[in-house]
């Protein structure tokens, strides 16, 4: 799903580059607090482990294999925030050094594989978790959100085409396609990282990260019978500070309607798709004839007396500017705050 | 993807385009992304100058062209796409040797088309002529959150140890026999995966552990000087400036 140089128009890249950058920079504070000082190293080496996954084919049908987008993977067993990153590194490495999706197209990428696919799983998975506890749930969880996430960021891929795709295709027919083809891909990503993260959590459940309330609290007996239950969960990968649930109640909120639409949509339009699709057509041909037959001419021709090249300059200023200042505050205050904490831990290491 | 990421990306050389500080490298071939999507798609001879750019900068760093046509391997999904959308396309129709096509589907196809292979040709080029350690340096210099290019030079370093570990499990598993084929055998190559992770994060650990004891405080000394004089900013500029030049020339025709 890496998407090429010259598939979305300046608009859609860049304000997809805007968001990515604020994901990044988001999830480069959130990551402290899932790793601690050991970021670079940890977050490195599971952004090599998302790499290697990406390159595991699994057959899906007779014929037909797909590979995993390793989103919901990675935020399971590490963290949403760390998952980010190492999925944004993934994608950053990937189009610098494989060619493998355009450089200007590397907010689009980030955006849908990084941000929704981590977003749309892990919130998904809160969702289960909360209500239901134990071992089973977490795998079951897993598979759902991993389920779940391959279709979301088809659907949120095909939702950027329709704002700003440059290829005149039906939204309809894309949206059918993208989906139909990823939800396919979205049960063999969801199986593979059900068993993944069981086979994790048989072996070493203090590294699954959406686990972590799974593990028992420490109890010591004493010789004189006496009990002592420490309260702090003895898991020594995650520090768990009290994190706060904060924004991702809306995020569930949202993915639970986005989900209830997606899942409305298949049920319905299972029985008579391609009817419904050609239905469809009709009405939806003359929308798109709208907005698609004239989006490149106002995409490239001058819009409002500004040339496009100055345009997408100006963008492109706008976006580093904005880009730029957020990582530059993140970084500042990682700076000054990361020294104490730095000095703190090293002592108990 | 999938496929094709497991060629030789650096070429090592002694050129003027080899030499030259990565950050300007990286601002250049950015810029010149930047300029190749911003140009329109009804100028066909902007695209054939772009590529004859990119071309004198593939000759200027002895990069043959066989290098860059297998490097290129990556663009095949989006290509087939490309191809596709002249058929499913919507809106007016011509007849071509008997098969119907979309007008605005062939100018989209070209338009991916072009747009991407000059992307792809530019990355293959940045990557071939530069270090990937040294990318990742000119990235930080280029003000990318330090945090950001230390996690990405942990996943080059390790990324060949942690490929060639899934590689052993796999002639492991093919050894015995293996072959998957259908939906019942995703549980074998998931569980390779659980164990692939355990492998990585363990290794993370120790990793880590070694950082600390040899003085790691939370970021990688850098030992080369980087900075760039105004003069190899200025070589380096020649590719986005010319591109610049043919988009503006074009604009003032057009």
């Amino acid at each position: 799903m890496h998407v090429p140089d010259g598939f979305f128009n300046a608009a859609v890249s860049l304000s997809a580059g805007v968001v990515a950058a604020a994901g990044v920079a988001v999830c480069l504070r959130g990551a402290r607090r899932e790793l601690d000082d050991r970021t670079a190293p940890m977050a490195g080496l599971v952004a090599a482990f998302v790499f290697a996954v990406q390159m595991l084919n699994f057959p899906v049908a007779a014929g037909t294999s797909g590979h995993l987008l390793g989103g919901a993977l990675a935020a399971i067993l590490v963290g949403p925030y760390t998952a980010v990153l190492c999925v944004a590194v993934v994608l950053l490495v990937q189009g610098f050094f494989f060619a493998d999706g355009g450089l200007t197209a590397l907010g689009v990428n980030i955006t849908l594989m990084g941000v929704v696919a981590v977003l749309v799983g892990w919130g998904v998975f809160r969702l289960i978790t909360r209500s239901l506890r134990g071992r089973g749930a977490v795998v079951a969880a897993s598979f759902v959100a991993a389920l779940v996430s391959v279709p979301a960021t088809a659907l949120a891929f095909t939702l950027l085409f329709w704002l700003g795709g440059t290829a005149p295709v039906e939204i309809g027919t894309v949206a059918a396609a993208m989906g139909g083809v990823h939800l396919l891909i979205g049960i063999g990503e969801g199986l593979i990282t059900a068993v993944t993260v069981s086979t994790v959590l048989a072996i070493r459940p203090d590294l699954v990260y959406g686990a972590r309330e799974l593990a028992a609290p420490l109890v010591l007996r004493g010789a004189g019978g006496d009990v002592t239950v420490t309260s702090e969960s003895p898991a020594p990968t995650a520090p768990v500070a009290a994190r706060r649930p904060g924004w991702f109640l809306p995020a569930g909120i949202a993915v639970a309607a986005l989900l209830a639409g997606v899942v409305s949509f298949y049920a319905s339009s299972s029985p008579d798709g391609l009817e419904r699709v050609a239905e469809d057509k009709g009405f939806s041909g003359q929308a798109a004839d709208h907005s698609l037959g004239e989006q490149p001419l106002a995409d490239y021709g001058d819009v409002g007396g500004i040339p496009v090249g100055v345009a997408g300059l100006i963008g492109v200023g706008v976006t580093l500017a904005v880009g730029g200042g957020l990582f530059f505050t993140v970084r500042r205050r990682d700076e000054g705050s990361g020294r104490g904490e730095d000095s703190g831990r090293k002592v108990s290491v | 993807m999938g496929a094709g990421h497991h060629h030789r990306l650096h070429r090592p050389g002694d050129t003027l385009v080899h030499r030259l500080p990565p950050q300007c490298k990286l601002a250049a071939v950015a810029g010149f992304a930047l300029v190749v999507v911003a140009t329109p798609r009804e100028w066909f001879w902007a695209f054939g100058l772009y590529a004859v750019l990119l071309a004198a900068v593939a000759v200027a760093a002895r990069v043959p062209a066989g290098f860059l046509l297998r490097r290129m391997v990556v663009e095949v999904p989006f290509v087939v796409f490309a191809l596709a959308i002249p058929f499913i396309g919507i809106g007016e129709r011509v007849t071509f040797m008997g098969l119907s096509l979309s007008v605005a589907g062939l100018w989209a196809a070209w338009n991916i088309l072009a747009k991407a292979t000059l992307g792809v040709v530019a990355s293959v080029l940045l990557a071939a002529t530069t270090e990937p350690r040294l990318i990742l340096l000119g990235a930080q210099r280029l003000r990318l959150p330090p945090m950001l290019v230390q996690i990405a030079m942990f996943m080059l370093r390790y990324l060949d140890v942690i490929l060639e570990e899934m590689r052993r499990m796999r002639v492991a598993r093919e050894s015995r026999g293996f072959v998957a084929r259908d939906v019942r055998h995703i549980p074998v190559i998931a569980r390779s995966a659980g164990a692939l992770f355990i492998r990585s994060y363990e290794r993370g650990e120790r990793v880590h552990l070694a950082m600390l004891s040899r003085g790691y405080t939370g970021s990688m000394p850098v030992i080369q000087d980087l900075s760039a004089a105004s003069r190899q900013w200025l070589v380096a500029g020649m590719l986005p400036g010319a591109a610049l030049a043919v988009l503006l020339g074009s604009w003032g025709v057009a």
